[in-house]
């Protein structure tokens, strides 16, 4: 793959693997120590970017017509629809994808990819949209305005406005007229080291299709997985570093 | 006997003012019980004037470290203000309603909040009164008051408030 694509992009890594170079220096000894604090990390201290939360999916062990996953981020997240399919919300939705000579077709989730280098906080003109230190991109949806900026910069259609009034919210999972809203990592549940409601929801029905963890932890299962398995970014040539990887696509 | 009247007249006067004077008493909110104590010789987190002056700085800036930081302890945490001082009775007054617990002051104050545009505006509680804390996930009424409890060593919040932007 080529740098061509532009300096900011080359100047980013470059300036990222320098940092992380040094940082590796730095901790060589305490590294099991670091490790430690980002798993356990106590309820008053912030995120740090020595976490950054991923996700695997399998689209192999995907089934064509489950929907497991979907039904549990909107029963944890509250978000419904209207029967108006262009404009209700949707964090998470189930795409098929066939090929056009064989006729092989396959299924995944799709989502917020939680970028590493996000094109809707790039284009965000309030700040709202924004990516916490451990990688999970989210909307401060007390300052979001509702132009809907983000929702067209990215490539992943992974965002939605809420058009209509809402009642009866989660009280953990706050959403309201007028502004935009994705996926979160159920970041509610990855603060007490848990994991998104999807990811559970998958494993529970013994699907095993989803994984979440740490990836900058090379002990973690998707670490593991990561390494030992072959797996892609979608849209990679964009090169905004997801932080959801699909295998078998 | 012009004087007499006149009397009459001013005695008149002093008891519409008396009154007018009860009837003011009953236009200041009436402010809806709390459900559950901070601890038993505290109400609420901080003192109540500090929080009727107060809470809307404490809450700005938890709101931030929330959003931005991560940070779900209950200390001034606007979920754990509406766990404590709202009932999830269904027949319990909702936001917009006068007997709500924030818009109870905020009608008398004239002052209009968007808060529970976003926000559940009410407790939410599983068939055994226990708080649902995510989906399936549930925590018993004390373990939350416990929890705000041991926030009190928690005085980041307020060391740093004046951090907060405003």
């Amino acid at each position: 793959m080529s740098e061509d694509t532009g300096i900011d992009v080359y100047r980013r890594r470059f300036l990222g693997n320098t940092a992380k170079a040094a940082a590796g220096l730095a901790v060589v000894t305490p590294a099991v120590f670091l490790h430690e604090v980002g798993q356990a990390r106590p309820a008053d201290q912030p995120v740090t970017s020595q976490v950054r939360w991923g996700m695997l999916i399998d689209s192999g062990k995907c089934a064509d017509g489950c929907d497991d996953c979907v039904t549990a981020c909107k029963t944890e997240n509250g978000w419904t629809g209207h029967n108006r399919p262009l404009s209700d919300p949707q964090w998470i939705r189930k795409v098929k994808l066939r090929d056009k000579e064989t006729g092989y077709t396959q299924t995944l989730p799709m989502l917020c990819q939680h970028c590493e280098y996000p094109p809707c906080v790039d284009v965000c003109p309030t700040g709202a949209s924004f990516k916490r230190a451990d990688g999970i991109v989210l909307v401060d949806k007390h300052i979001c305005i509702g132009c809907r900026y983000c929702m067209m910069a990215c490539p992943y259609k992974a965002r939605s406005f809420v058009h209509e009034d809402i009642h009866d919210q989660k009280p953990y999972a706050p959403r309201g007229k007028g502004t935009v809203e994705s996926c979160t990592f159920c970041v509610q549940r990855v603060d007490s080291n848990r994991t998104p409601a999807c990811v559970e929801a998958c494993t529970a029905h013994n699907h095993g299709a989803m994984v979440f963890g740490d990836m900058n932890d090379p002990d973690s299962e998707i670490s593991r997985q990561l390494e030992q398995y072959s797996s892609r970014q979608i849209r990679g040539d964009l090169q905004l570093n997801t932080g959801v990887r699909y295998r078998g696509i | 006997m012009p004087r007499k009247l006149l009397s009459f007249l001013l005695m008149i006067c002093a008891a519409g003012l008396a009154l007018q004077a009860r009837a003011g008493d009953s236009i200041l909110p009436y402010i809806p019980e709390a459900q559950a104590r901070f601890s038993a010789t505290q109400g609420c987190m901080r003192p109540t004037e500090d929080m009727r002056k107060n809470h809307m700085k404490y809450l700005l800036h938890k709101r931030d470290l929330t959003m931005h930081e991560g940070i779900r302890t209950t200390l001034f945490s606007l979920k754990q203000c509406i766990d404590c001082h709202v009932s999830s009775a269904p027949d319990a007054p909702r936001f917009p309603s006068e007997k709500h617990f924030c818009n109870s002051c905020h009608t008398y104050a004239a002052v209009d909040i968007d808060c529970f545009e976003c926000h559940a505006d009410r407790p939410l509680k599983d068939a055994q009164g226990n708080f649902v804390i995510s989906g399936n996930e549930t925590q018993p009424a004390t373990a939350a008051a416990n929890a705000a409890r041991e926030d009190t060593g928690d005085m980041r919040a307020l060391a740093t408030e004046d951090d907060a932007h405003e």
